[in-house]
């Protein structure tokens, strides 16, 4: 499990994990859920199409998930609707369904796109990731605190002169480059299960932004740590351990706050 | 009570998506004053109150706060906004959420000052709400979370403080208690009051002055002289009957009016 070849899947998991953790806890707070489940196909349609022209995938996979982004930004913003996410998220999968199709390499590679794949990333593809993780973490330590007020009330933060729609656009471009770098390793129907489950459990847990940030990376890279070991020691998908272990932080999550708040009640009664 | 002039609304027409919504407004409030902003839901109050805030472009128009024209984000505006839902689970606590008034739009990450975390709780003192600032924001009562968005309103030191329908939603001991609140930060910090309301009566005892909006139009003044029936008659474009019981005011519409009265040259419609 330790082994070389198995290095680029420990190193690219914990950057991946610890990225997710920190962008998933913003995801969380702004309601973005369906939105950072639709980014991820983006990537997944532009991996495909890497594939099939033969350039870096993480170039597709960048290029993609920032359109996906923008577009989703852009068309929201004025019909504040879901109905353009969901028809982003159809559209880009069918597209990554016709670019795998024509390519010579459908099956295997498809699978590895949407459900993960634990050597996802090659020697080649390290630094990109880790120099894609520093720009996203910078991004986000410059944009914490605006991010954090206008995730709790746009409308406060606006009167107070954040500039709401420039941080959405930036959080998005944020959320794009995090999908990029998951999708090859967690796949793109899964991904967004790393950015949601343990950022709504860490919530649970802490009643302070700064400590329920620093809950949701971890609970993220433990998620992912056990994920890769389970997927190597059984050989199915990382990304159905992903899916599952995420959903379970959260429900150990919720039973303990259950508890707490029961105790909590008790004390008062 | 009051002092100096602080805002001025001058000749302010509002289009949205070219329907005209407030048609040539104009008003003013000195410092330290309580206005109440007084109109039917939809009548275009929370519009008024986007256009003193720099969120709304007015067509036409002026609005000034110590004689110079307003930027958005003016610092000297606190604002309280109609509806923040706040959900149960949200990791902030009170304290930190007030702290955003200070903060909020300040890019990077750093750790906030002592100073910073005493406003804080000099404000949370002020409107009585010192003993819920460690809790979660979400987990607190409708009244309660109220005291917070004034305390996260008055944080940054305004002169101007708008409330936008504060008193919605809230039980009628809640009401009495915001407004004895809100009577007491006029009074103490000087801090003008703008709140907009659909029922003026829990008011009346301390309004220094009212800004009545309906058909579009706003007379503005002291209660005695814009709630009466040829003023209303005229904003309304009906006849209306003003009625006084048990020191409650009733505005009771009637028949409408041969022909559309014209604004009369009455000191309610006159910026002072």
């Amino acid at each position: 499990m330790f082994s070389s070849f198995m290095t680029n899947a420990w190193v690219s998991g914990t950057i991946i994990a610890a990225l997710a953790g920190a962008v998933g806890f913003f995801v969380v707070m702004r309601g973005a859920a369906f939105a950072a489940h639709a980014i991820p196909n983006g990537a997944f349609a532009g991996a495909a199409g890497a594939n099939l022209i033969g350039v870096n995938p993480l170039f597709g996979l960048v290029t993609f998930a920032l359109v996906a982004a923008f577009g989703i930004g852009a068309t929201s913003r004025r019909t504040k609707s879901d109905v353009v996410t969901a028809l982003a998220l159809v559209m880009m999968l069918a597209l990554g369904a016709a670019f795998l199709a024509t390519s010579t390499e459908y099956e295997p590679a498809v699978n590895a796109l949407l459900f993960g794949e634990i050597l996802g990333v090659s020697s080649s593809e390290i630094l990109p990731v880790i120099l894609l993780a520093v720009v996203c973490g910078l991004g986000l330590a410059v944009l914490y605190r605006p991010l954090l007020y206008s995730s709790i009330s746009p409308e406060l933060s606006t009167a107070r002169g954040v500039n709401v729609t420039v941080i959405d656009t930036l959080f998005l471009v944020v959320v794009a480059l995090a999908s990029a770098l998951a999708v090859p390793v967690v796949g793109a129907l899964l991904t967004f299960s790393l950015t949601i489950g343990p950022p709504a459990a860490a919530r649970l847990v802490s009643d302070r932004p700064n400590r329920a940030l620093l809950l949701s990376v971890g609970f993220s890279l433990l998620t992912l740590w056990a994920a890769i070991a389970s997927s190597y020691l059984s050989n199915l998908p990382i990304g159905f351990f992903v899916g599952t272990l995420s959903a379970l932080v959260y429900l150990v999550a919720r039973a303990w706050d259950i508890g707490r708040t029961r105790r909590f009640q008790r004390q008062l009664a | 009570m009051a002092g100096n002039d602080l805002l001025r609304v001058e000749d302010v027409d509002v289009s949205l998506s070219g329907r005209v919504i407030l048609q040539d407004v104009n008003f003013r409030i000195n410092e330290g004053e309580f206005t109440g902003l007084i109109g039917s839901n939809g009548a275009g109050k929370t519009t008024l109150l986007r256009v003193i805030l720099g969120l709304q472009a007015a067509a036409r128009g002026r609005v000034t706060v110590h004689g110079e024209q307003l930027t958005r984000s003016n610092r000297s505006i606190g604002y309280v906004p109609q509806k923040v839902l706040f959900e149960v689970d949200l990791p902030i606590r009170v304290r930190d959420f007030v702290a955003l008034g200070v903060d909020g739009h300040r890019y990077g990450v750093f750790r906030r000052s002592r100073q910073t975390y005493d406003v804080v709780e000099e404000m949370l003192h002020a409107v009585e709400a010192a003993e819920f600032s460690d809790r979660r924001i979400g987990s607190l009562s409708g009244g309660e979370q109220q005291r917070v968005l004034i305390a996260h309103a008055l944080v940054s030191k305004p002169e101007l403080l708008l409330l936008d329908e504060p008193l919605a939603n809230l039980d009628p001991g809640s009401v009495q208690e915001i407004i004895a609140l809100l009577h007491s930060v006029a009074t103490h910090q000087h801090v003008a009051i703008l709140l907009s309301a659909h029922e003026m009566n829990p008011l009346l005892p301390v309004m220094d002055r009212v800004v009545y909006v309906a058909n579009g139009k706003v007379a503005s003044g002291t209660t005695d002289e814009v709630v009466r029936p040829d003023v209303l008659s005229a904003l309304y474009g009906h006849h209306v009957d003003v009625l006084r019981v048990h020191g409650r005011v009733l505005v009771v519409a009637g028949e409408n009016l041969d022909e559309q009265q014209a604004v009369p040259d009455h000191p309610a419609f006159v910026v002072e």
